[in-house]
């Protein structure tokens, strides 16, 4: 047993694997080396400078978007502001129209009234002028046929004029101051 | 015990040889067998495949990681896109979150050294090559002398040389005699220690993974072939055993180069940080 197993040992101990072959050091260090050098000529230059860009892609488009609100806000604020103005300015226009429109209504009203109060004493006046006519021409035709008549009734004639005016004219006051205490007579019934 | 006894028994009858470090001597392509000695091995004199392993994963590294960064595009292609989170990865947890400030300037080694170590240790499991380029010692002991160089250097041109090998050896708030006992002590585990260290943790588990696995599949391939029937089911647990490890061997394999380079950033991370 002893024996069997020292054969492969002892074949196994021609080698120890913990010293290197000396060939392979160097190998291993210039492969290495020259995969350094090129890594990092080549390779870590340009994923560092990805890397970079790319925070500062995304930075910068950070701070654009932000400006780009602030801008949004204040441009906001602004129309916000003119808007409220414009109201106000709205509200004050309407404001002032109604004052307007009152005023006129109120200067319109007043000129009617005047215009009605100017027409009504017009046609008072012309009543009055007619009137005063009617009453002349009445009393001139009154007395005339009443002096006919009564020359008729009393069969005296009337013919003299001074005689008949006067008692025309002694009548018709007589009648008037009957009339007007009637009138009274009547307004105290 | 009996078990494997009797199957050493059988191998050494029938000529079955368990795997060893010979099966990590491969021969020159070509087919030369030329020789040479030093430190009193000899040594196959000739490009041997894991040689050949090494410049491909160079050049497939910088093909792929080239055509990714070439455009630079804002918006990324998906080639672009990989490669960029690969990149990522390694600048921002091994270089930006351990080295701290200052670390854009170690990035491109961290980088290139993550990516070369991952790539030729997965050699060990892509088909058709099987075989990982830093089971070979002298690979490993290549790439741990550049780390030290990388992170002393680093040291000392911030520190300059005393200032370096103070901030290195002696630790801060410790006063007295007893600084006589830690400064050596320091400046062994410091200085000395890390780089043996680096390259054997790195050597030795591909190493080991690959001789594991040699041994699964040859073991369970002499098993079903050679012996007896009764010992077939042996055979058939062999392989699958040796498909398990094969997946862990992956685990293994990513593992390693990340410690390897999270060991190499915290190297220099040490190295230039600021006085304690």
């Amino acid at each position: 047993m002893q024996a069997l197993l020292a054969a492969p040992l002892a074949k196994a101990e021609e080698l120890n694997p913990l010293l290197p072959h000396a060939i392979e050091i160097v190998l291993s260090l210039v492969v290495f080396g020259l995969l350094l050098l090129a890594v990092w000529k080549f390779v870590t230059p340009r994923f560092e400078q990805i890397y970079t860009e790319r925070t500062q892609a995304i930075e910068g488009g950070l701070a654009a978007a932000e400006t780009k609100q602030a801008e949004a806000d204040a441009k906001l604020a602004d129309l916000e502001q003119q808007l409220s103005e414009a109201r106000h300015e709205a509200a004050r226009i309407r404001e002032e129209a109604r004052e307007q429109g009152a005023q006129i209504i109120a200067e319109m009203r007043e000129q009617a009234q005047a215009d009605a109060a100017r027409i009504l004493e017009h046609g008072k006046t012309q009543i009055e002028a007619e009137r005063q006519q009617a009453v002349t021409s009445l009393r001139a035709e009154v007395g005339t046929l009443a002096t006919s008549l009564a020359g008729r009734i009393v069969g005296e004639s009337l013919e003299d004029d001074d005689r008949s005016a006067r008692v025309v004219e002694r009548f018709l006051a007589d009648l008037e101051t009957i009339e007007a205490s009637q009138a009274a007579g009547g307004g105290e019934n | 015990m009996t078990f494997a006894a009797s199957v050493v028994r059988t191998a050494e009858g029938d000529g079955f040889t368990p795997p060893g470090p010979h099966d990590f001597d491969l021969p020159a392509i070509g087919g030369g067998h030329d020789t040479f000695e030093m430190f009193g091995q000899s040594f196959v004199l000739g490009v041997t495949k894991p040689m050949l392993q090494l410049v491909l994963a160079a050049i497939l590294l910088f093909a792929f990681f080239y055509a990714a960064a070439r455009k630079r595009a804002m918006v990324p292609s998906r080639l672009q896109f990989v490669g960029e989170g690969f990149y990522g990865f390694v600048r921002n947890s091994l270089g930006r979150d351990i080295i701290g400030h200052d670390f854009a300037k170690f990035v491109p080694y961290l980088f290139t050294l993550f990516f070369f170590i991952l790539l030729n240790n997965f050699f060990g499991s892509l088909p058709f090559v099987e075989f990982p380029t830093f089971s070979r010692s002298g690979m490993v002991y290549g790439l741990a002398l550049l780390s030290w160089v990388i992170y002393n250097a680093a040291g000392i041109s911030k520190h300059g040389f005393v200032g370096y090998i103070k901030l290195q050896t002696v630790p801060g708030g410790i006063k007295g005699p007893i600084l006589a006992l830690l400064i050596p002590l320091e400046f062994m585990s410091n200085i000395l220690v890390r780089p043996v260290t680096l390259a054997l943790r790195l050597f030795a588990n591909m190493f080991a993974g690959h001789l594991l696995l040699i041994l699964f599949a040859l073991g369970g391939e002499y098993i079903l072939t050679e012996m007896s029937i009764q010992y077939a089911p042996v055979g058939i647990l062999a392989w699958l055993m040796f498909i398990a490890v094969a997946f862990l061997e992956m685990l293994i394999q990513f593992l390693q180069a990340y410690v390897f380079v999270l060991l190499n950033a915290m190297y220099i991370s040490g190295a230039v940080a600021d006085e304690h």
